[in-house]
């Protein structure tokens, strides 16, 4: 397996506080991390630094040997990294497909000529973008996909969680950070997400994934190595059961008892 | 005008604006609202077959036929700033001011005896070109500060019209009027016994150029732009995460709608054939936003309700003309207050028609 994605002494500072401090993270191809912590240890933030919405003050953030760091976040997505919110950022006026559909910037004609004079052509495009939405869609959820024209704002909580998770995938990323997917889920549904993150992984066995995550349960059934962070630091690494095992964790995540 | 005819007109303006509070939610109502937004691009001809049957019903009456030739410029002018605040949320309260920049550049270009259709797209990309360099700094500002540099902008646009000797200083400049196709819009239309007044003429031209831009505006909108722009609104962070380049669709809606802007400050200049500062004040740009407001932001079809309501209302009763600025902000409030998506909210786009659904 070849490392896709690697984090080298990454360190970002809001002010005096010092949100990453040299944190250091590699991924290989085609697996999934589960990164753990306490509130506040900066797991978000790592995210944030990675996709460009916060700077970082050292460092490196490698996919595929290239540096990324500081770019534009747009240009971090052009190059495969792709990302779900804790808040969701969904666009709740607009329709399911519209908010899918918006992750395939690089394959949709943005020319005003083309949008505005070839509608001959823009609709065949609808129509071929529809399908792929659709066949995403799907592979979550039958009924689901059936509901590609209705507002977001009318959709269940998990159902949001999906399109969050299509509209990330849209794209085939080769890197997908998911921030806490299970946030406001109940037992159940968290269940079945877990399921749809397997289900997603089968589907696209090269592409890597992080996720941040409080269910310990979710973490141990998806995650092939966590990576556990306290104070912006990395204090422990390895497959769950060592790192449950260990006595940093212990103490800093689960409670020494 | 007799005070009887006052109350009537009070009372028929009372009349529909409850009616318009109401018809949107009712069923009656919603079904309209879906045949204008869900049918094909032949019910953009609604609006010049209508037009042209009012048109040529008041002929002969020349106030009449300049109200609904300024109504149609005024929803022109609407549909650019659509473009701007209601899809992009880009907001602009220099509309006036752009609407201003085409109405000098025809005064000064109709002068040269440049070919008047020229002249029209001339005052549209006069308009965008000086918008490209106030949206520089409103680009590094946020919210409300963005709104403040195109406050500043209109305010500044009447003092520089004030002073500047070459555009007529604070008496104006006189406008040639639109020559086309041989034929001078400034004499009215003669066949046989039928003769019409030359706002008929302006009528024709502003619902020619309202309907293609009303069209163009509705493809943009149905149209991965149109998805674009409302993402990069509601969320501009989520949106370029996702890949969207904010910036550059901001300018471009910006650019986008002060070339209508523009294009019917021109036409509105050799209507008027003479244009002066006074016509361009800040409280008229407030004004175009209250038709923007009130129809319901983002909703194409409101505008040329609430731009005959903003027009032609305090025209139409004298009683409020004087208060007219009052009576709109308290208009404004209350349908902000009651009906924050306007009279008529904007109803949001899909393609079921398009993949067959």
């Amino acid at each position: 397996m070849s490392k896709l994605f690697s984090a080298d002494n990454v360190s970002v500072r809001f002010g005096g506080l010092q949100a990453l401090d040299k944190l250091s993270l590699d991924i290989d191809e085609g697996t999934i991390i589960g990164l753990i912590g306490p509130n506040g240890s900066g797991k978000t933030t790592f995210f944030n630094a990675v996709t460009g919405l916060c700077r970082t003050a050292g460092g490196q953030i490698l996919v595929d040997g290239e540096d990324i760091a500081g770019l534009h976040p747009r240009h971090v997505y052009q190059r495969g990294v792709s990302r779900t919110f804790q808040r969701s950022r969904l666009c709740l006026s607009l329709s399911v497909f519209d908010n899918v559909v918006i992750g395939r910037q690089n394959a949709l004609d943005l020319t005003l000529f083309g949008n505005l004079f070839r509608r001959g052509r823009f609709i065949e495009s609808v129509r071929e973008n529809h399908d792929r939405v659709r066949a995403l869609l799907s592979t979550f959820s039958e009924p689901l996909a059936a509901r590609t024209f209705d507002p977001l704002h009318t959709l269940s909580m998990i159902d949001r969680r999906r399109i969050e998770v299509c509209r990330a995938l849209i794209a085939n990323p080769r890197l997908l950070l998911l921030d806490e997917p299970s946030a406001g889920m109940t037992p159940d549904e968290t269940h079945e997400f877990m399921s749809d993150i397997l289900k997603v992984r089968g589907d696209h066995p090269r592409m890597s994934i992080i996720i941040i995550e409080h269910e310990m349960d979710v973490i141990q059934r998806v995650a092939d190595r966590c990576v556990v962070l306290n104070f912006g630091k990395k204090v422990a690494e390895g497959t769950f059961d060592a790192v449950v095992a260990d006595p940093w964790v212990q103490e800093a995540y689960l409670g020494s008892s | 005008m007799a005070s009887e005819n006052q109350w009537v007109i009070a009372s028929a303006l009372v009349a529909s604006l409850f009616l318009s509070f109401g018809i949107a939610r009712t069923k009656a109502g919603r079904d309209f609202a879906a045949i204008l937004q869900n049918s094909g691009s032949w019910i953009v001809l609604l609006i010049p077959v209508a037009g042209l049957a009012i048109g040529l019903a008041l002929h002969e009456e020349h106030f009449a036929l300049m109200m609904l030739a300024t109504v149609l410029i005024y929803a022109l002018a609407c549909i650019g700033l659509t473009i701007q605040f209601g899809y992009a949320g880009v907001i602009n309260f220099a509309g006036i001011a752009f609407f201003g920049i085409g109405g000098y550049t025809a005064a000064v270009l109709g002068g040269m005896g440049l070919p008047s259709l020229l002249v029209l797209l001339a005052g549209g990309l006069v308009s965008a070109a000086i918008g490209c360099i106030l949206i520089l700094p409103v680009l590094r500002t946020k919210g409300h500060y963005a709104a403040l540099i195109t406050i500043a902008f209109v305010l500044l646009f009447r003092s520089f019209l004030e002073v500047n000797h070459t555009l007529g200083g604070p008496q104006g400049l006189r406008v040639e009027s639109a020559t086309i196709a041989g034929q001078s819009l400034f004499t009215g239309i003669r066949i046989g016994s039928f003769e019409a007044s030359f706002y008929l003429n302006y009528v024709l031209l502003a619902l020619v150029l309202l309907a293609i831009f009303f069209l163009m505006a509705r493809f943009l909108e149905k149209s991965w732009i149109g998805i674009n722009l409302d993402s990069m609104r509601e969320d501009p962070v989520g949106a370029a995460v996702f890949g969207v380049n904010v910036a550059y669709w901001r300018i471009m809606s910006f650019v986008i709608g002060n070339v209508l802007i523009g294009i019917a400050g021109a036409t509105f200049a050799m209507m008027q054939t003479f244009i002066a500062p006074s016509n361009f004040t800040f409280q008229q740009s407030l004004l175009m936003l209250a038709i923007v407001v009130l129809g319901g932001i983002g909703n194409l079809w409101a505008v040329i309700p609430a731009a005959i309501l903003v027009v032609v209302v305090p025209e139409k009763l004298q009683a409020i003309s004087e208060y007219r600025f009052l009576v709109f902000a308290i208009l404004v409030v209350l349908v902000l207050r009651f009906r924050p998506n306007g009279l008529f909210p904007r109803s949001m786009r899909n393609f079921r028609k398009e993949v067959g659904q």
